[in-house]
């Protein structure tokens, strides 16, 4: 882990790849394929919430309602078609979800590292308690 | 009649409120869900260079799509007609393509993790600490005339008072920013795009019907303004006079090319989101498949603009109390019923933070990685700078608010601050792609370029413009003239540097400049990525081509 020390010098700039080696291992490392919600779920999440509220709204409309909007039961269509674009956003993360990458390897050779490099918010032991990690 | 900008405050009710809480709520979910990802600071900066292509290339366009672009381009709609489709078609889209299919190669190939250290590795430290310098100090405070412009809007939208709005809107981004890093910037920034949308498309749809249709609005505007502010080209000969103040020259050469390409291919709040992808391949297509909602943006901004101007003719008249920012504003008071009504606020109020959140995350990574980690605290362990990009992005959004609170009483000095910024990219533009294509560009020259364009466009924009010597009829001309200014006097500063200085070795480009690969950077094509739809050649040229047809109804 001595990926750090190849920091930029105002006299001699290391070369390009050193730099790129670094964020290779980096990359190694990484925790966002693994951890990384999939952005589907709460996109589709928040439209079938909106999309029933919004086309509740359509169906209660009133008069007035209507007439600002020309005539168009405006809340109705928009929250059928924020619906049918949460169910699509459900619908495709059922059809094909995300494949984490089988980072098992690196997981025991991390755990074996951790307790050294465990600076402030390394993000690893404390985010599995987080709200609404999964549901 | 309306004579205040009091009149212009939305009839919101609970039910509009309600759907502007849950947006509050999911965000910040995001920020706690995202911060478990967060174990490097590759995973702070970047989201582990492990995002798909849809996601980052929606992101690309999102963090274009901030408020102040939805506002502004409307009111460009309103003052120039559709002469504004120029800022998406040509003002965009060549400079997307070419970001993606020429450019990302040699970024991400050369896995950089942001601009400023592409230039480090180019030419060397001091233009590297320049670009770094300027970019952080104009990210913070296009943060905060961001902040400032939610502030008068909500102010007058909802009535909250400047304050409020500024404190709630800051609080809400340096959390989810602070917890997920870049992640969650970039999920939010795909949820504000979903979200806008559903807020223009019933709001077009509902202003074409009530100005009877395209033929209607067209007629209206017709009578009203003449026919060439419903075209694209018409009045455009040099000498000739048009709404837009510019000609076609400067239209091409100013817009097509030097803004575009400068804001497009070096701005790291837009760049950074391309760099996150999985891939080489997920990197190229991310302001590629940015290019085609970019490409269709102006239906649901620009008609809008347009459709204001017919409802409320006394838009932008002096006294009237609405200025052409109204536009959209005015469309959602006079169509929307409660329902809608709260998705096109919370869309607007999205924006606003997707707009200031760019700037934050992308400020965060230059100052932390180019500045801290290059310059003042090197060799730390990688803990150390997560840490540290945390603290940053708080202080970051802090002085953003400062700067919101301080814009609140020089509100003239920032629009002139923002139009300087928008063209700081311009001088940064011609150092790449000089150094890109020209192999014997010497790392003097890279300062040089750098330094001497930011001059000389701030000399020509404050000196020879605002101070009137010469004489540009709009400042959106002057803007066009400005960055031309600005890429000549870099290209030729380069040139004579170039050919008094030392070269790099040639070795120590690879990668770097056009022509060559580095070596041990290719990397297999991943499974799939050989489908025909995710061909980057495939999708650069198709946004091109369909750019260029929609010209075709607005030029003949």
């Amino acid at each position: 882990m001595s990926e750090q020390h190849n920091r930029p010098d105002d006299e001699n700039p290391p070369a390009a790849e050193e730099m790129a080696r670094e964020v290779d291992e980096l990359e190694r490392r990484s925790n966002t394929a693994a951890r990384l919600f999939d952005v589907r779920r709460i996109i589709g999440g928040l439209f079938v919430v909106y999309g029933v509220i919004v086309t509740i709204a359509g169906i209660l409309a009133t008069e007035e309602d209507l007439k600002k909007a020309q005539d168009v039961n405006i809340n109705l269509w928009t929250g059928l078609a924020m619906l049918a674009l949460g169910i699509f956003f459900l619908v495709w993360l059922r059809v094909s979800p995300t494949v984490p990458p089988p980072p098992a390897e690196e997981l025991v050779r991390e755990q074996g590292i951790d307790p050294h490099d465990g600076g402030p918010d390394s993000g690893r032991t404390d985010g599995g308690e987080s709200p609404g990690t999964r549901d | 009649m309306h004579f205040l900008a009091e009149e212009l405050r939305l009839p919101t009710n609970g039910l509009d409120y309600t759907l502007l809480g849950i947006y509050f709520v999911v965000v910040l979910g995001i920020g706690f869900a995202a911060r478990r990802s967060v174990k490097t600071s590759l995973d702070f900066f970047l989201s582990g260079r492990s995002l798909p292509a849809w996601i980052t290339g929606l992101a690309f366009v999102a963090a274009n799509l901030g408020a102040t672009e939805i506002l502004g381009m409307a009111a460009n709609g309103a003052q120039y007609g559709v002469y504004t489709v120029h800022w998406y078609w040509i003002g965009a889209i060549p400079a997307m393509v070419f970001l993606g299919l020429v450019m990302m190669p040699f970024y991400y190939g050369s896995k950089v993790r942001s601009v400023p250290e592409f230039l480090l590795h180019r030419f060397g430290p001091s233009s590297h600490l320049l670009s770094s310098i300027i970019f952080a100090v104009s990210a913070v405070l296009i943060a905060g005339v961001n902040l400032y412009a939610l502030a008068i809007v909500l102010e007058a939208l909802l009535g909250w008072p400047q304050w409020v709005a500024i404190v709630v809107a800051g609080f809400f981004v340096l959390a989810y920013i602070t917890l997920g890093g870049l992640s969650s910037a970039i999920y939010t920034e795909v949820l504000q795009f979903f979200v806008i949308l559903a807020a223009l498309i019933p709001l077009t749809v509902l202003g074409l019907k009530r100005v009877g249709g395209w033929d209607g609005l067209s007629d209206s505007l017709t009578s009203s303004h003449g026919g060439s502010f419903m075209t694209a080209w018409e009045g455009t000969g040099i000498g000739t006079d048009n709404p837009l103040g510019a000609n076609w020259l400067t239209i091409v050469l100013g817009l097509g090319f030097v803004m575009s390409f400068g804001y497009w291919t070096t701005n790291f709040a837009e760049v950074q989101r391309a760099l996150s992808a999985k891939n080489l391949s997920a990197a190229k297509r991310t302001p590629l498949i940015a290019a085609f909602p970019k490409i269709l943006i102006p239906a649901v901004v620009v008609i809008p603009g347009l459709i204001a101007l017919v409802m409320e003719p006394a838009l932008g008249k002096p006294g009237s109390g609405l200025d052409y920012n109204h536009a959209i504003p005015v469309l959602m008071r006079d169509l929307l019923p409660n329902g809608v009504l709260g998705i096109a606020v919370t869309g607007l109020l999205a924006a606003f933070m997707a707009g200031m959140a760019a700037n934050i995350s992308s400020f965060n990574t230059v100052f932390t990685n180019d500045i801290y980690a290059a310059y003042l605290k090197k060799g730390r362990p990688d803990e150390h700078y997560v840490f540290t990009a945390r603290v940053v992005t708080v202080v970051g959004v802090l002085i953003g608010m400062g700067t919101a609170f301080i814009a609140s009483t020089f509100s003239n000095i920032m629009n002139y601050l923002q139009t300087l910024f928008s063209f700081f990219n311009v001088p940064l533009f011609v150092v790449f792609i000089v150094g890109m294509f020209w192999k014997r560009t010497t790392p003097a020259a890279g300062f040089w370029g750098l330094l001497s364009g930011t001059v000389a466009a701030m000399i020509n924009y404050f000196w020879f413009y605002q101070a009137g010597l010469i004489d540009i009829p709009t400042e959106q001309g002057a803007n066009f003239v400005s960055s031309i200014v600005a890429f000549v006097v870099g290209g030729i500063v380069m040139l004579i540097v170039t050919l008094v200085t030392k070269p790099k070795p040639a070795a120590q480009l690879q990668g770097l400049v056009y022509g060559t690969v580095s070596p041990g950077l290719q990397e297999p094509p991943a499974e799939g990525d050989d489908a025909w739809y995710r061909k980057p050649a495939l999708l650069g040229w198709g946004a091109i081509i369909l750019a260029a047809v929609c010209y075709i109804p607005f030029s003949l």
